[in-house]
């Protein structure tokens, strides 16, 4: 199951991260994951919520450049080769992570949440479920983080 | 080492600088007449606007007649992109040259060998007005190539009979050492590439006041008093005003004298009117406006009062080294949106036109000018649209290449690229404000 993230432009300077965060503060959404990747000059803000499209609206209303992203949250043991094992099911598929980053949250004892953003998110599904690799939905998403 | 100031005789080809006013219309009005015929009998775009005003060339009866004669625009070469203006065929036609358009094409400009001889006599009397002799080591570091000042100075100095080091424009370091070894007396750059030069010297511990260098000719962008007393305080030398255009012909068409008063218009081969660029009506000396520039001489591609865009006004007063030619004011501005930046034409619309072959990054950008160490710098910054926002770094990283290369192979020079947030650049009464120039000079 794909789950829907979106990714917002910023510039790198101070203040450029508060301003989506308060809109979507004061609109109540609650972000359920982000992560921010930044390079000398810019960075993107990505970010999970339960209601993307509204999230989406708000954003573009108020003049920023969202995308809306395709990622794959998988459960993974929280153990050495926990992340390997992962891996491993996709080497030679020539498929690419291009990011992951870490749910916060409550999940399943022993596992932690880690979301993807793969080059070919179909193909990864496919593969990941040949492999008997489960992944999480949004609302089962929604559902443990709430706990 | 010393620096040798003592002037040479006086070149034979600067004879022509001198000539009586009386003596100077004569041949002005002969040449013109011979090229409007030319022009007239060769060139379509021409001889349709004499048809339209119905204007003849027998029409010219005094040198004061050129004032009849249509006006040619920048954008006309553009349209007549590449030999759509040329009146010479092209076995007569022996180099080409190109400058910026306005948008993605060049403009060319074509020369048979007269008229390159005619150029090159045009920059010999340049240099032997400000001192150059042919006992100088003359380092030419402007850019070679389809850009008018590398060679137009290489063959000038030439037949000047001076030693030439083509060393084109850009590796500072390198140009600072054969300054030194060589013992290089004459430097021709832009004024602010020169700035950049003393830094760098300086950095290198090179001492450019000791060495023998005593000359600048500086040109390709305009500058200004203060910048020729920084270029004269930091390295000891005097440094000369060159003036020209690749439509006219190049550098040469003006060149200040040992006085520094202005640039002395080479009257015998450009002929010179100053406009009020509103009303288009002919300005008397002394007055300010657009200096309209026709060609006396040129064949391949001769050029009926050509609109510069640069303002200045003619200068008839005497001058102390006794030549007859006017002088040109300092050119400090333009009529039209092109700026020059590291002696390069651009304007605002070719960036537009670079950025359209980029998808998703128009309508908002703003192109930053400064200058940074003495070199002008280049910043475009585009504004990220939802349609060209990518969510990976690489992708939008791409997206600046992308950018960047399409603006340098448009307008020859490298910017810096900036992605900033949709609605963060400036917009003025609803128009976009599409420059800031934030050089003082």
């Amino acid at each position: 199951m794909k789950i829907k993230q979106l990714s917002v432009f910023l510039e790198n300077k101070p203040g450029a991260l508060s301003a989506p965060c308060r809109l979507l503060a004061k609109a109540n959404i609650n972000i359920q994951t982000c992560s921010l990747a930044d390079t000398r000059e810019f960075g993107i803000f990505r970010l999970v919520v339960e209601d993307t499209d509204k999230a989406k609206r708000l954003l573009q209303r108020n003049g920023f450049a969202v995308k809306v992203t395709e990622v794959i949250a998988l459960e993974v043991a929280d153990e050495p080769g926990g992340l390997a094992a992962i891996l491993d099911a996709l080497e030679g598929t020539g498929i690419n992570v291009e990011y992951a980053y870490s749910l916060t949250g409550r999940t399943r004892s022993g596992h932690v949440l880690l979301l993807f953003r793969f080059s070919d998110p179909n193909t990864a599904l496919r593969v990941l479920k040949e492999r008997n690799i489960s992944t999480v939905g949004s609302e089962e998403l929604t559902k443990r983080l709430k706990g | 080492m010393s620096k040798n100031r003592d002037l040479p005789p006086m070149h034979p080809a600067s004879a022509m600088d001198f000539l009586p006013p009386a003596q100077l219309r004569d041949v002005q009005f002969t040449r013109l007449k011979g090229m409007v015929q030319r022009a007239f009998d060769h060139v379509a775009l021409f001889r349709k606007r004499m048809d339209d005003q119905k204007l003849k060339p027998s029409d010219l009866r005094t040198l004061d007649d050129i004032v009849k004669l249509p006006f040619t625009v920048k954008t006309d070469l553009r349209d007549a992109y590449p030999f759509g203006l040329c009146a010479s065929p092209m076995s007569e036609i022996v180099r080409f040259h190109a400058s910026s358009g306005t948008t993605g094409k060049p403009i060319v400009v074509a020369y048979t060998q007269e008229d390159l001889n005619d150029w090159t006599r045009a920059v010999l009397r340049s240099l032997a007005a400000c001192g150059v002799h042919n006992g100088d080591i003359v380092q030419i570091a402007y850019g070679y190539g389809l850009f008018t000042g590398g060679l137009g100075l290489h063959y000038g100095a030439e037949a000047l009979g001076a030693s030439v080091i083509p060393i084109s424009g850009g590796n500072t370091d390198r140009q600072i050492m054969l300054m030194k070894d060589f013992g290089v007396t004459v430097v021709c750059c832009t004024p602010s590439y020169f700035l950049h030069l003393i830094d760098r010297a300086v950095e290198m511990g090179v001492n450019l006041k000791e060495l023998p260098l005593r000359t600048g000719v500086f040109g390709a962008e305009p500058w200004t008093e203060d910048m020729r007393e920084r270029i004269e305080a930091g390295s000891d030398i005097k440094a000369y005003d060159i003036y020209g255009l690749s439509e006219i012909v190049g550098p040469g068409v003006a060149n200040e004298c040992i006085h520094q008063a202005g640039p002395h218009i080479f009257e015998d081969l450009f002929y010179p009117e100053v406009i009020d660029p509103k009303t288009l009506e002919p300005l008397p000396d002394g007055m300010e406006g657009e200096l309209v520039l026709t060609t006396l001489c040129k064949r391949a591609m001769p050029m009926i009062r050509y609109r510069t865009r640069d303002i200045t006004a003619l200068e008839a007063t005497r001058c102390a080294c006794g030549r007859t030619l006017r002088r040109i004011k300092r050119i400090g501005r333009r009529s039209d949106d092109m700026l020059i930046i590291r002696g390069v034409n651009l304007f605002p619309s070719q960036i537009e036109a670079a950025l359209l072959k980029v998808e998703g990054t128009l309508p908002h950008y703003q192109i930053i000018v400064d200058r940074q160490k003495d070199l002008d710098t280049l910043e475009v910054q585009v504004e990220v649209t939802a349609e060209a926002f990518s969510d990976t770094v690489g992708a939008l990283e791409q997206m600046k290449k992308r950018i960047a290369h399409s603006i340098e192979s448009i307008t020859g020079l490298r910017p810096a690229v900036k992605l900033v947030a949709p609605r963060t650049l400036q917009r003025s009464e609803g128009k976009a404000k599409r420059v800031m120039d934030k050089r003082i000079m």
